[in-house]
């Protein structure tokens, strides 16, 4: 194995994006526009070669994720491979389709955690942003299994425009599924979620709100549930770390055996990605141009590179900033500090106020919604 | 927030596990999202919850191998359990039944 250096440690999450394939069509979903196809998907031979490699790594965390993971025929052997290698395996599902068939299966290949989304807490507007009819009860009842077996539970949910006055509801439905964790999520604009900005878009007023709904909900439900909060770039003052530091702790491996710094690096130009087909992981985390490209702080400007916060943020997002400024060696415009942050604050409330455009909702082919940014 | 007391039964929740870390060379207790590291005395205490013993019994095994003080070892315990009871990567067993019925009120 090759040798990291010093500076660079091991990576500690291993996103699996086992397939893009998905029964849903949530218009902030986090895969790219350009989807990538069954035909082209890893097999199972390489994934679990790629676990083994990213247990040799240091990993302790895989997130089996996509699309839909249990679309792939191979997910109990996939989690199974994960269990031998003494990996964490979190199923982040959406529930529906083949989840229910498949979930014995996977408690036997010695599954750990159980993550499903959910769209609202009412379930004509779960479905309406879900763009399927009867996908929340499906979720609700597949969720209820999971708890009934003993497993962990999640909710995810993701907040926007749509159901941003309802938080209290997705917390409340949290309890009674008997959950564990909840995270609520505001949306982070890129891929899908970019496209539909202004469909999603939350006033600052009713951000404000949300907040302070969890704030007091973490309070009451302490020692029931926890309550993760991802809070929403375009109000905020300092950026998010965005997966910890670009190429310190996580890992993504996409469909076709890409290996990227998060699942949204794609959408910066002239990065040069390897593929696990072609090389090791090990290699690729040490090596791999794009890891090395944001890799620490020897990459930033100012007003990062003077900045007191420079290790705990991370400079932010590079994919926010190339979306927002143009530049993805910029400083995140969510930061207070960068000189475009006034702009996308101002962009945020005039989208807000306005009339929602409909959603473009995810396809195989690649939206016609002009690019909003 | 829970109170722990020696009579207590400590016991990892599904989902939550302990492993030896060979890349780091560490005990870690790895939970859903989360992976905390333990010191060695941390991860000694963990290994030996298994959902039957009382932390009066753990800190009974800790105090013969380590062969320190008993009261210091279990206030050290507890409070270190608390801190994990309140993230949620450690249960409290319900109370187990009492095994012996004092039938005649005389003890027994």
């Amino acid at each position: 194995m090759a040798m990291a250096p010093e500076h660079n440690p091991a990576p500690i999450g291993l996103l699996a994006e086992l397939t893009h394939r998905c029964p849903l069509r949530c218009p902030y979903c986090s895969n790219p526009l350009a989807l990538d196809r069954r035909s082209g998907e890893l097999d199972t031979a390489a994934w679990t070669r790629v676990l083994s490699e990213a247990a040799a790594l240091g990993v302790l965390h895989v997130h089996l994720s996509g699309g839909e993971p249990t679309a792939r025929a191979d997910i109990e052997e996939i989690t199974a491979h994960c269990a031998h290698e003494g990996l964490y395996t979190n199923l982040i599902t959406s529930g529906i389709g083949p989840a229910h068939a498949k979930l014995d299966g996977l408690v036997r290949a010695g599954l750990d955690h159980v993550q499903v989304s959910v769209q609202a807490a009412d379930a004509g507007e779960a479905d309406a942003i879900a763009g399927l009819g009867g996908a929340h009860e499906q979720k609700l009842t597949f969720a209820r299994r999971v708890v009934a077996i003993g497993l962990p539970l999640t909710i995810n949910a993701v907040i926007h425009r749509g159901n941003i006055r309802h938080v209290d509801r997705i917390i409340g439905l949290a309890v009674s599924l008997g959950a564990k964790r909840l995270e609520i999520a505001h949306t982070q604009y890129y891929g899908w979620a970019l496209v539909n900005r202004a469909a999603l878009m939350p006033s600052r007023e009713d951000v404000d709100r949300s907040i302070a709904t969890v704030e007091v909900a973490r309070a009451r439900l302490e020692g029931r549930l926890v309550i993760d909060l991802v809070v929403p770039d375009y109000y905020a003052l300092y950026p998010k770390a965005c997966a910890g530091g670009w190429g310190r702790r996580l890992i993504n491996v996409t469909p076709s055996g890409q290996v990227l710094p998060c699942h949204a690096a794609q959408t910066i130009p002239g990065l040069e990605f390897w593929n696990v087909t072609d090389r090791s992981l090990a290699e690729i985390w040490s090596a791999s141009p794009a890891f090395q490209a944001f890799r620490g702080t020897d990459w930033m400007p100012d007003p990062c590179r003077s900045c007191d916060r420079r290790e705990r943020d991370w400079g932010g997002c590079r994919c926010q900033a190339f979306a927002l400024a143009g530049d993805a060696a910029a400083t995140d415009p969510a930061c207070s500090l960068s000189p475009h942050h006034a702009m996308i604050q101002g962009l945020a409330a005039a989208e807000a106020d306005a009339e929602p455009p409909a959603y473009a909702y995810r396809t195989m082919s690649r939206p016609t919604v002009a690019d909003p940014a | 927030m829970t109170q722990l007391s020696p009579a207590t039964i400590p016991r990892l929740p599904h989902g939550v596990r302990l492993k030896f870390d060979q890349v780091r060379n560490v005990n870690v207790l790895l939970a859903p999202e989360r992976a905390f590291e333990l010191d060695p005395t941390a991860a000694e205490v963990l290994s030996c919850i298994d959902g039957r013993r009382s932390i009066g019994e753990i800190v009974d095994v800790l105090a013969v191998k380590f062969t320190a003080e008993r009261a210091i070892i279990e206030a050290d315990v507890i409070d270190m359990l608390a801190g994990l009871v309140g993230r949620r990567v450690l249960e409290v067993a319900p109370q187990a039944p009492a095994t012996r019925l004092d039938l005649y009120g005389n003890g027994t």
